[in-house]
């Protein structure tokens, strides 16, 4: 009788302790859950709080200015008007520059990696055009602003000028002074930036053609150029689109390389050799000299808008990347 | 029948023409990669020394070196690490190990994305607005949270896709011992995941090494050693764009010197991250 007594002792003690080993585990475990799930939560208040704070920010600027803001030039400091007109007018051309041109060598390095290149030599070709990316854009400004400017200033401006002197439309494009910095420089500069974003994406939809379709256009004959033309990227085209927009993006927001190429003037010339300057650009020049709440408020709205405008297109762009990447899946 | 001979003749002069287009684009591209990298050696070897590593920015017109940019970078660069990889990591275990089919999950990973592009120079207006302009002051501090912000989606990202591609035979075998799922995560899948989470964070290093738009005005700068991270800190960035935009011929020698650092730095981690990769891959 001792004995069974000691036997159920035992065996219930061994009950709690199991049960108490699993309430533990139990608890770690959920901990751990909430642990990581706020973890993941917390990406989602930082963007709501850069976007709460951008507007609590541009809140005095906003309320000043109203609508106006948007398509004001002046950028008078002294008699604090402020208008975003200028700044917004070279971000978008300086990263229209940098698409029109980014986007043909891309699609075209990206032809090449997949149809052209041979097998040994596209992992190397492909690293190299991606360490493109992995240059600090800082890196970008300096050497555009010391090196790639002044040999556009010398060699290329007073020729491109002199060429279309007197042409309609095309001379007030290209006219004045070479200054070798300005809105063409920092558009060719952000084109470099984002051409390694553009070439990797087309790269990675290309290769999600099926092998069937490029196969049976070759077997009706069809040259390596048509097969891309009317096949690969008819079958693609959302996904380059969505390439090109993250381009967009990445030049849209890009700073550094810009600040030191694009003359920080706040107007807006018809020429696209002239200085003028972006949201980005004028933040970073101007943001630690700006006294008073006006000015420093008027480039926080900037801010705000540039991140409205990026959020948008980054948005879209991940939309359509998504459905591409569905499809490839299915 | 010369008619379609001449039409043939016109498909192959026309596919000749652009894939020699595409060549050209390819040769442009690594052109670009060669005329930067051969400028940043031409110009910045030019002024690397000894002094370079052990004294201080100088003023106007003097000789010195870049001691506390660098090791103001390094310092921030620190913080910034280690503030965002532990809820980069924690995020994206949560995207790959609880909430795989959750809404949460697919959320996060769409603004995950968005904030992984995101222009870095509104980070920075949003540290000022939550830390500068509060306590009244720049900080270092207030650098490195800029910094952990960009940090963070790289990390989830990374980590979110390499924990995807752990099998889940391995965490099977772990439950089946009786591990709650806690331990199997933290034994067996970090574990199997763990080169390319490591990745994720030298990526991650690199993206923000090079960063100086947000450091503008949340750490500033400072001309002097500084050890106190609640006050303005130098940096490597924000030296190179002051001294590169002043009319000192010194000052814009050590801005080169600094960026010739930055890139090779820079460059170093991301082959390395790029071996660690490959090495996952081969297995």
């Amino acid at each position: 009788m001792s004995i069974t007594a000691e036997t159920a002792y035992s065996s219930s003690s061994a009950a709690n302790i199991r049960a108490a080993a699993v309430r533990r585990f139990a608890f770690t475990d959920s901990l751990f859950h909430i642990l990581t799930r706020l973890s993941a939560a917390l990406v989602l208040v930082i963007l709501g709080g850069v976007a709460v704070s951008l507007v609590a920010g541009a809140w005095p600027a906003l309320s000043t200015f109203g609508w106006s803001f948007l398509v004001t030039e002046s950028w008078n400091p002294v008699t604090e008007k402020f208008g975003a007109l200028a700044p917004i007018y070279g971000t978008l051309v300086t990263s229209l520059i940098a698409i029109v041109i980014a986007v043909p060598i891309g699609i075209g390095i990206a032809m090449f990696l997949t149809e052209l290149c041979p097998r040994s030599l596209r992992r190397p070709i492909g690293i190299a055009v991606e360490l493109l990316a992995g240059i600090p854009s800082i890196i970008y400004g300096i050497w555009g602003l010391f090196v790639f400017a002044p040999f556009l200033q010398v060699h290329l401006q007073p020729f491109v000028i002199k060429l279309f002197h007197g042409v309609p439309g095309l001379s007030s494009l290209f006219s004045g002074p070479p200054y070798g910095i300005g809105l063409m420089t920092s558009g060719l500069i952000l084109a470099i930036m984002v051409l390694p974003f553009i070439t990797s994406i087309t790269k990675d939809v290309f290769d999600t053609v099926p092998a069937v379709l490029k196969e049976s256009a070759y077997g009706i004959g069809c040259t390596t150029w048509e097969v891309t033309r009317r096949v690969v990227i008819p079958y693609t085209r959302v996904g380059i689109m969505g390439g090109v927009m993250l381009g967009l993006g990445r030049a849209l927001g890009e700073t550094m390389a810009v600040t030191f190429v694009i003359g920080n003037a706040h107007r807006i010339s018809a020429s696209l050799f002239a200085p003028g300057t972006t949201i980005s650009a004028s933040i970073a020049n101007e943001f630690t000299e700006a006294d008073g709440e006006l000015y420093t408020s008027s480039l926080i709205a900037l801010g705000l808008i540039l991140f409205v405008i990026t959020f948008l297109i980054l948005a879209a762009s991940r939309f359509m990347l998504m459905r591409i990447e569905r499809r490839a899946g299915s | 029948m010369a008619a379609a001979s001449s039409r043939h003749n016109r498909r192959k002069a026309r596919n000749a023409l652009m894939m020699g287009l595409s060549m050209v684009a390819a040769a442009i591209g690594l052109a670009w990669l060669a005329l930067i990298l051969g400028a940043l050696v031409w110009k910045g070897t030019a002024g690397l020394s000894f002094a370079v590593f052990t004294e201080m920015t100088p003023p106007p017109g003097e000789a010195g070196g870049l001691l506390n940019a660098i090791a103001g970078s390094v310092v921030m660069t620190a913080i910034a690490i280690a503030v965002g990889t532990p809820v980069g990591i924690l995020a994206g275990t949560y995207m790959a190990e609880y909430g795989r089919f959750s809404k949460l999950t697919v959320v996060v990973r769409f603004i995950n994305d968005i904030l992984l592009s995101a222009p870095s120079i509104v980070v920075g207006l949003f540290i000022y607005e939550i830390m500068v302009r509060p306590l009244g002051h720049f900080s270092a501090l207030a650098g490195a949270f800029a910094l952990a912000i960009l940090v963070m989606p790289v990390v989830v990202r990374t980590t979110e896709d390499m924990l995807n591609l752990v099998p889940n035979a391995l965490r099977e075998a772990g439950t089946a011992i009786g591990a709650p799922r806690w331990i199997v995560i933290r034994s067996v899948a970090y574990r199997a995941a763990l080169s390319g989470i490591v990745t994720g964070v030298l990526l991650a290093i690199a993206r923000i090494s090079g960063e100086t738009a947000p450091l503008l005005f949340t750490a500033l700068n400072n001309q002097f050693w500084s050890s106190n991270v609640n006050a303005p800190m130098a940096s490597l960035p924000v030296t190179i764009f002051q001294f590169a935009l002043s009319p000192y011929e010194e000052w814009q020698q050590l801005a080169w010197t600094g960026a010739l650092i930055i890139t090779f730095a820079v460059l170093m981690l991301s082959i390395v991250a790029r071996a660690l990769t490959v090495r996952r891959e081969d297995r």
